[in-house]
């Protein structure tokens, strides 16, 4: 089992993000994530999904997708150099002046904003890779535990134009 | 010129060479109906339900190799379809199915009538779209159709709301159409074909598997003279049989849980597996870890997500089975393997298929049609009857076999023969159904009377649901739950032995057909299946029915049980 990143092109049309999403629950498999919106050219759609699965399956997936008529293009993200991020927003309710002093440290080193504020709770936007913002939200977890809120929206990806490293 | 958007229909339906049309109206279609109550190319035919009528179209396309086009209203209408669909898209059927639908500035509001068809349908259609704008009706007509034949054949749905069948716009159909996400696969890998022959070459065992592709691409004559080129047996799937003749010394016959002694042990046995056109459903297999365990595996498909699903396969070739096998024939050459061949036609002889109990057996019946039917056509239901069928029926050039082998959809036979006599006027049509599954569509009996379709409807009727029946003899302690169609509600529940005591069977299919003005004829003997059948023949206005009683508990043998492999078959009751 592996994390997995496709890039798909489709149509913009109704009831294409329902055939692609279909298509995965008919087959059961799980996406992780999914996030899509408009291209350069309004009639396509581009989609950035993650699976986690093992070459079989993941060989599957890729196939069954290019086969939808709606689909126009499939590109596989998982081996090649890319610009991945993903937008995550956590808010602190019920602090402290001393928890709010530990969440501006925090901020400051993992180079995270601070968007909002006032007397007792704090927002952070985090814009940084998946992986980062896993990172951030267990650590936010264990020093705020139940008074977090935490939203986020998936990864979005793009190649990679001269960087070789992922 | 503007012309109406249900004028445009019709005008696309004339052009794109539509000859019968499968429909069913009701208030969302009406418009369309309209439309086509003044023209004469088309004949509009009104099955007596959408089920039927999806089936009969099925028919109407296997048969003729043309896409069967179906007519239907939203809601009910649209929902009945659903069955048949599934059941002609998982068999790779044509289709082009029309839904009316209500207006669009209703949609999504529970209006009369409304299902979001598209929606149900996704997953188990090729395509399926909703018609938003008038000036896009044409184009999504035209892809409708494109879709449906070419590639991997499949089922489109094409959603009419009642606004864009009244709106008016452009009269064009245009000629061709480009769509950007679907680009069927025209030609095949010559590297890969040299590669495949390069192994093909060296076996001491080979065999062909071919399934249902090589039937739908029409590449008959060309795997017949490639399995004559290179010496090697061809075993079927139950979609293939027929790809070459079954009297062919070549041939060996169908592998699976009901396939023949020597096509499963020459599949375990195997040193290359040659398959084109299957893609290894678990009917096929069995315990799929034993499956031509020892064989180089070469798989020839047209959808490449058939490739390397069920059984890993080590030379994947995506190509239309007939664009294949034309590249395998200028590269083929005869191989050494008569030791193979003539072992293969050994177990041939030591096994035959047989049913070898007293009185009139499902083969004598079939054998029969393999002798008064020379140029004919087939449809199985599903379940013992379609079993027997794919196990006794000889195919060649002049005989063709329908049937629904991916959904195994009861009901199937009947009105899918329709469709076949329909699109094939000339050829005798022999429907072979159960007791059970004709009557989940029994009320075709009005169609194929009003439509004056002389069709031979036989029942092969054993007072169960043979199939089910049969595996609770087998691995359910004859514990016969829900199966008999004798029962009544005076019937000890656990009866496990029917006799002449049991009560009458219902309904007596001799008086219902002739109450829709259909001939019948009930046959109880060996010495009367010929005479009944030449009555039949004789019978070129109305269908016949020909009632066949046969032993409550006669079997489909030999089996393998689930989870085994192919090799470990039950070969006697």
């Amino acid at each position: 089992m592996k994390k997995r990143w496709i890039c798909l092109y489709v149509e913009n049309e109704i009831g294409v993000l329902a055939r692609i999403s279909g298509l995965f629950s008919s087959k059961s498999y799980n996406i992780d994530s999914l996030t899509v919106g408009t291209t350069e050219d309004e009639t396509i759609s581009r989609m950035t999904i993650s699976v986690t699965s093992d070459d079989k399956t993941f060989e599957q997936i890729k196939k069954q997708l290019n086969r939808s008529v709606e689909v126009i293009k499939v590109v596989d993200y998982t081996d090649i150099p890319i610009h991945m991020k993903e937008l995550l927003f956590i808010k602190i309710n019920n602090c402290s002046e001393s928890d709010k002093l530990e969440i501006f440290r925090i901020a400051a080193v993992f180079k995270v904003q601070i968007t909002d504020y006032d007397k007792y709770n704090v927002l952070l936007e985090c814009l940084q890779s998946e992986k980062q913002n896993d990172d951030l939200i267990s650590l936010f977890k264990k020093c705020f535990g139940s008074r977090l809120e935490i939203v986020r929206g998936g990864s979005v990806a793009i190649e990679a134009i001269s960087i070789t490293n992922r | 010129m503007e012309i109406k958007g249900s004028e445009l229909f019709v005008k696309a339906l004339l052009e794109e060479n539509v000859d019968i049309l499968f429909a069913y109206p009701g208030g969302q279609a009406i418009d369309l109906f309209d439309a086509l109550y003044d023209q004469e190319k088309i004949e509009v035919v009104l099955p007596r339900h959408e089920q039927a009528l999806v089936h009969a179209a099925d028919g109407y396309a296997r048969s003729t190799g043309k896409v069967g086009v179906c007519l239907v209203t939203s809601g009910p209408g649209a929902t009945n379809l659903v069955t048949g669909i599934a059941t002609a898209n998982y068999d790779s059927v044509p289709l082009v199915c029309f839904t009316g639908q209500v207006p669009t500035n209703l949609i999504g509001n529970d209006a009369f009538q409304e299902v979001d068809i598209v929606g149900i349908t996704r997953s188990i259609s090729k395509y399926a779209v909703t018609v938003r704008n008038r000036e896009d009706l044409g184009a999504i007509i035209k892809k409708a159709f494109f879709i449906a034949r070419t590639g991997k054949p499949g089922v489109v749905v094409v959603d009419l709301p009642k606004d864009i069948q009244r709106a008016y716009g452009s009269d064009e159909y245009q000629g061709e159409i480009n769509i950007r996400g679907y680009k069927p696969n025209t030609g095949v890998h010559l590297g890969q074909i040299k590669k495949a022959l390069d192994v093909l070459g060296k076996a001491q065992k080979p065999v062909f598997l071919v399934g249902g592709g090589v039937n739908i691409s029409h590449a008959n004559k060309e795997m017949k003279q490639l399995a004559e080129l290179t010496n090697v047996p061809v075993i079927t799937t139950i979609m293939g049989k027929g790809a070459i003749p079954t009297d062919h010394p070549l041939y060996v016959g169908n592998i699976g849980i009901h396939g023949n002694y020597a096509a499963n042990t020459a599949i375990s046995q195997c040193d290359v597996l040659f398959s084109i056109g299957t893609r290894f459903n678990d009917r096929i297999t069995g315990k799929v870890t034993e499956f031509a365990k020892n064989a180089v595996i070469i798989h020839v498909d047209i959808d490449s997500a058939s490739i390397s699903r069920n059984i890993m396969v080590d030379i994947p070739i995506v190509a239309d089975a007939k664009i294949a096998i034309k590249a395998l024939l200028e590269k083929a050459t005869a191989l050494n393997n008569q030791a193979w061949v003539d072992q293969i036609t050994a177990w041939k002889k030591s096994y035959p298929l047989s049913m070898n109990y007293q009185g009139m057996t499902p083969q004598i019946i079939i054998e029969k049609i393999n002798k008064l039917f020379k140029n004919s056509i087939v449809v199985t239901d599903v379940g013992q009857n379609q079993l027997w069928t794919t196990q006794f029926l000889e195919l060649d050039e002049n005989r063709q076999m329908l049937t629904s082998g991916g959904l195994g959809t009861m009901g199937y036979g009947f009105p899918a023969a329709i469709g076949a006599k329909m699109g094939n006027p000339d050829k005798d049509v022999i429907a072979i159904c159960g007791d059970g599954g004709v009557q989940m569509n029994i009320q075709e009996l009005a169609t194929a009377v009003v439509y004056e379709i002389p069709l031979i409807l036989c029942i092969l009727n054993n007072g169960y649901l043979g199939n089910v029946r049969q595996w609770q003899e087998m691995f359910f302690n004859k514990r016969y739950s829900s199966t008999c169609l004798r029962y009544r509600k005076r019937c000890s529940k656990d009866c496990q032995n029917p006799d002449k005591c049991c009560p009458e069977y219902t309904p007596d299919f001799i008086k219902l057909a002739e109450s829709y003005g259909a001939k019948a004829i009930r046959v109880e003997q060996v010495c009367d299946i010929e005479y009944a059948f030449m009555e039949a023949k004789a019978n070129t206005f109305t269908p016949t029915i020909i009632e066949f009683i046969i032993s409550p508990e006669a079997n489909v043998l030999p089996i393998v049980p689930a989870g085994n492999s192919l090799s470990e078959m039950i070969m006697e009751d």
